[in-house]
């Protein structure tokens, strides 16, 4: 049952949003983009802090914005939990009135607030924080407070703005794992604005990823990582992309360099391998069917125990390589090399 | 490198500065050497300094809160609302701040005078009369602080993080709401040094006073304008008052150093 149904479009002068997205009761859809993309200005729109310039935001059944009719609730009205970036937590307010905020102001009355505010602190394991001020919780305490007071009211649409982009590496690994017990609790929508892979794919059913304030590819996170469509999501996903022609098994990208594929394509098409796929030789290599291209190292970088050589040439791309690899290379910036990869191990799909 | 602060400061600037500082502090040093100090226990219980120093009280403290129940919505008026005219509103509410109080007195009598432009309709439907009444004190003392307050509260909401009340909102507070439990929160230190200030300001208003309330003991002379006339018949007494009023303002001025302006 689709619960959210939006298609957000907001104009300010030099930016454009143009977005639809629709979500599943239950359902976790991470918007996933790098800065500038749109993803808090789409935010701001579902939750009614901004208005729309057009389309539309029905929730539940119900129209919360629709400009071309004049339909516009505001968002003390709307059934909507926001967890913001940096989580403004009252500082006034002690963790419990700070999650009983929300009950208090749709009419619950104090008793029953407080009730169900630490049940929520219970529930992300903050009980005994509840009369801390929120100065005086760390960083991901303030995240767990923040969430339980986003979901106590049981919205029908949960919002999280980076959620985990103002903790440190440790806390965001176990915060992570928590979150994600509490979405899959939570019975409504769920929309996360993450710019981080990781996080969009533990925490989400599917992604729609935005550039430049229109939706480039959305689907499952195995669709998404397996065929990346643009530069950036190839990069989120750690994939060399490159667009092209294809005929049959070939496909022809960049300047004059054409890759032999195993998947049969015709027309435009993507080429996708990981850097890992890469081989880096000091001659022509010889020998079975390979993808062979001359290149020249522009940098050579720490990536995890390897080491990612960056690859300027016909394409440009990265090769992952042990130190083992690169001391007997000796590869160094500037230097030529041969670079090769497997038909078998690329990856090619129509665009 | 030496610092620049252990660098020799040139005369040119030290001189006028000592002297200004002389200058500053020479007549608070003349008044308390001046202080009948043995006297004194007499002269703080003489009826004359009770009761104008309770009037001033009085009249500071309900001007304040006048200005607090006027003044900290207009203080959010200009910090948070967007409309028209907003520069030429917030020139005008700080006219008071420049204007010479007793022309603010002249003011308040053309339009709250007896055949003002509302005083007259005043009087004739309420029965009420501001003019040389003790409300006419508070009224002059408002009308002179009020500026002090909303420049202060204005100040501190446009130092607040306007995103609170947006968490606010997605959590179903309505504005009202929003101001009552977050904004005002948020701002109470701000405004609880414009609440001092602007009660400082009133204690010490005369020039308004004198001009729209007149100077009846018991009724409309204030401190400030007890020790003026004191100063005439009894200089003693316009010394004893006028360490009162030292007083008063050492107390305020350390408390706010200590309490709002160095946190």
């Amino acid at each position: 049952m689709t619960l959210l149904d939006a298609h957000l479009v907001v104009d300010r002068g030099a930016f454009r949003l143009d977005v639809a997205v629709r979500i599943a009761a239950g359902e976790v859809v991470a918007l996933l983009g790098p800065n500038g993309a749109g993803k808090t200005t789409a935010l701001r729109a579902l939750a009614g802090l901004s208005p729309l310039t057009a389309g539309h935001v029905d929730l539940d059944g119900r129209a919360l914005d629709r400009p071309a009719r004049r339909v516009w609730v505001p968002p003390e009205r709307r059934p909507i939990g926001v967890v913001f970036q940096d989580y403004l937590l009252f500082p006034h307010l002690s963790a419990l009135d700070n999650v009983a905020f929300g009950p208090r102001r749709r009419g619950v009355d104090r008793r029953a607030a407080r009730a169900s505010a630490a049940e929520w602190l219970a529930r992300v394991g903050l009980a005994e924080l509840a009369r801390r001020k929120p100065r005086q919780l760390s960083g991901g305490q303030a995240q767990r407070v923040a969430l339980a007071r986003a979901l106590v009211t049981a919205p029908s649409l949960l919002l999280l703005d980076e959620p985990l982009a103002a903790l440190d590496a440790r806390t965001r690994l176990d915060t992570r794992v928590e979150l994600q017990r509490h979405l899959a609790a939570h019975a409504g929508a769920t929309l996360l604005v993450t710019h981080d892979p990781l996080d969009a794919l533990v925490l989400a059913d599917r992604l729609v990823v935005i550039e430049h304030g229109t939706v480039v590819q959305q689907g499952d996170a195995a669709s998404v990582t397996a065929r990346p469509r643009t530069d950036y999501v190839a990069r989120l996903v750690g994939l060399n992309l490159y667009r092209g022609r294809a005929a049959g098994t070939t496909v022809r990208v960049g300047d004059g360099l054409t890759f032999t594929v195993t998947d049969h394509v015709t027309g435009e098409a993507f080429v996708a391998f990981r850097p890992a796929a890469v081989a880096l030789y000091s001659g022509r290599p010889e020998g079975s069917p390979r993808n062979v291209w001359r290149a020249t190292i522009q940098g050579i970088q720490r990536h995890g125990d390897n080491l990612r050589v960056l690859l300027h040439g016909p394409i440009e791309a990265a090769a992952d390589i042990t130190p083992a690899a690169a001391a007997q290379l000796h590869l160094t910036p500037g230097q030529e090399v041969w670079a090769a990869v497997k038909a078998t191990e690329t990856h090619a799909y129509p665009a | 490198m030496r610092p620049a602060s252990s660098r020799r400061a040139p005369l040119a600037l030290l001189a006028p500065a000592a002297v200004g500082l002389v200058f500053l502090v020479l007549p608070l040093v003349g008044l308390l050497y001046r202080t009948p100090w043995t006297t004194l226990p007499a002269r703080l219980t003489e009826p004359g300094i009770l009761t104008a120093l309770r009037l001033s009280l009085v009249t500071a403290t309900i001007a304040t809160g006048i200005c607090l129940v006027l003044g900290v919505p207009l203080a959010w008026l200009l910090a948070r609302v967007e409309f028209r005219g907003r520069r030429l509103v917030r020139a005008l509410v700080t006219v008071p701040l420049v204007l010479p109080p007793v022309v603010g007195g002249v003011a308040l009598l053309l339009v709250f005078g007896r055949r003002g432009l509302i005083g007259g309709w005043l009087d004739t439907t309420f029965g009420v009369t501001l003019p040389f009444t003790t409300a006419g004190v508070v009224v002059a003392e408002a009308f002179v602080a009020m500026p002090f307050l909303v420049i202060a509260v204005e100040g501190a909401l446009r130092g607040a993080d306007a995103r609170y009340e947006e968490a606010a909102a997605t959590l179903g507070a309505g504005r009202w709401t929003t101001f009552t439990h977050v904004t005002l929160p948020l701002v109470a230190p701000g405004v609880a040094a414009g609440a001092v200030l602007c009660w400082a300001r009133a204690l010490g208003e005369f020039g308004a006073t004198i001009t729209f309330a007149g100077n009846f003991p018991g009724r409309t002379q204030t401190m400030p304008l007890a020790v003026y006339l004191a100063l005439e018949t009894d200089l003693e007494a316009a010394i004893v008052l006028s360490l009162i009023l030292l007083t008063v303002s050492v107390v305020i001025l350390a408390s706010l150093r200590d309490r709002w302006v160095s946190a």
